[in-house]
């Protein structure tokens, strides 16, 4: 424990993602010791990017405007939605090129152990979009774990009475990888999405 | 750093820098241990799903001086059929949290360890209705941590019920003279189907659901009084008490 300033710093930074009380220590001490316009510089950039960032209307995806480069794009089957959890995924899943269709962002996962339930998140959002532009399949891109699963099922039952094809995204064994390696989930998981050659 | 084996249940698993976890597990022989599984967020980790929540383990790890580390893993029982349904992983996930709030690292707790496996092969396999599962589980886990509540004789003087008033802090249902000011009403169906639960084996309680509003005055009296004697908010309650969710029904 240190006094005034730095320790209000490490322990701003200890509250980030990912970010432990060592590294909060490593990095606070870091700043301080670093040249004052560096430190203003980052202060500024972080004021900034909070400022500047919009999310978009309709996917609330981060945006520069009020609808992103997506859904501006008529090119885009509006007919076709994406979801998953947070920007970065949407980032992840865009860079495969596969999604000729749009997204939708959740702001996170259903996880009773932190207190997120679904009214936490744009569920409502995506049913009143499903419901508003005649969309045709929902692709269920939530991480493929305890809370993206629970997430997804949890959607997938909100949609299925809306009559619009529902579809998650599959699990499996990992390109790249040795199937003696796999554990008995992933396997399990991998035969039950098999398909047809 | 020496090396042990354990076999556990994964009661949860944070993020921890850019790719790895810290897995939080209850063991049959050393309570309950944190440990760091290194790289495991990563498509093509040795891990794969085998440090999910929920998952009956068999562990390889180091003990360290704060956090252990995993350095392998085996699976006993998935649990899988938990894991397919919302219902269900919301009454696990109670289940998950009320025995992270009452275990202690490092501390052997072999009954815990045992009621939680029951608890989870109760759930997995599917009852009608999982939240009374998951409640029948938090009255046991009350019961084993200390915190027995008393649901037939009166919690201060002990004089045979059924008793009208129920106060957390007295212990349970109690009689109008040992009353206290913060007691509430409430009714005998209420006490009556906590009371079931508590006897009730986890297989058997998710085969009965009572009438709604039963339900309700039995949930608020059962988290309010597991919240009281576990000194934390429990906030897997908040979905549990939706359930059975209308929404999501068939
Ligand atoms: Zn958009
Ligand atoms: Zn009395």
């Amino acid at each position: 424990m240190f006094e005034g300033p730095i320790q209000d710093l490490i322990d701003e930074l200890s509250r980030l993602p990912g970010i432990g009380p060592k590294s909060a220590q490593r990095l606070a001490f870091y700043m301080v010791k670093a040249p004052a316009q560096d430190a203003r510089r980052l202060a500024e950039a972080i004021v900034a990017a909070k400022e500047g960032v919009r999310f978009c209307r309709d996917c609330f995806s981060v945006s520069e405007g009020e609808l992103c480069r997506i859904c501006r794009d008529p090119g885009r089957d509006p007919e076709v939605i994406c979801v998953v959890e947070e920007s970065k995924d949407q980032a992840a899943v865009e860079k495969a090129g596969v999604i000729k269709g749009r997204y939708h962002v959740l702001g996170g996962a259903i996880s009773p152990l932190e207190g997120i339930g679904p009214d936490d998140l744009r569920v409502q959002e995506l049913l009143d979009r499903v419901g508003r532009n005649g969309v045709r399949e929902v692709i269920l891109a939530t991480n493929p774990n305890l809370e993206g699963n629970a997430t997804a099922m949890y959607v997938a039952a909100l949609l299925k009475p809306l009559g619009v094809r529902v579809t998650r995204l599959a699990s499996g064994l990992p390109v790249g990888g040795d199937l003696e390696y796999a554990d008995e989930v992933t396997l399990g998981q991998a035969l039950e999405g098999r398909r047809e050659m | 750093m020496p090396l042990y084996k354990e076999q556990g249940l994964v009661l949860r698993s944070v993020k921890l820098g850019e790719a790895d976890k810290i897995v939080t597990i209850l063991t049959q022989g050393s309570g309950k241990v944190r440990a760091v599984a290194k790289g495991i967020r990563k498509t093509h980790s040795k891990f794969g799903a085998r440090l999910e929540p929920f998952t009956h383990v068999t562990l390889l790890m180091y003990r360290g001086r704060n956090l252990d580390i995993v350095t392998q893993a085996e699976i006993i029982t998935p649990f899988q059929r938990l894991r397919a349904s919302f219902d269900l992983i919301t009454a696990g996930e109670t289940m998950l949290e009320a025995v992270d709030k009452v275990a202690e690292e490092h501390e052997r707790n072999v009954r815990l360890f045992m009621l939680l496996l029951a608890g989870l092969r109760g759930l997995d396999a599917g009852p009608v209705d999982a939240a009374a599962v998951a409640e029948s589980f938090v009255l046991k886990l009350l019961s084993l941590s200390g915190f027995h509540p008393s649901l037939a004789g009166c919690a201060g003087c002990g004089a045979p019920g059924p008793h009208q008033w129920f106060a957390a802090g007295q212990g349970g249902v109690v009689c109008p003279d040992c009353a206290e000011s913060d007691a509430g009403r409430v009714s005998a169906p209420a006490v009556a189907w906590l009371d079931a639960l508590q006897h009730m084996d986890l297989a058997g309680a998710g085969d009965m659901t009572p009438a709604r509003e039963v339900r309700r005055e039995a949930r608020a009296m059962l988290y309010g009084f597991a919240e009281y004697h576990l000194d934390r908010r429990m906030r897997s309650f908040a979905l549990l008490a939706r359930q059975p969710d209308p929404v999501l029904a068939p």
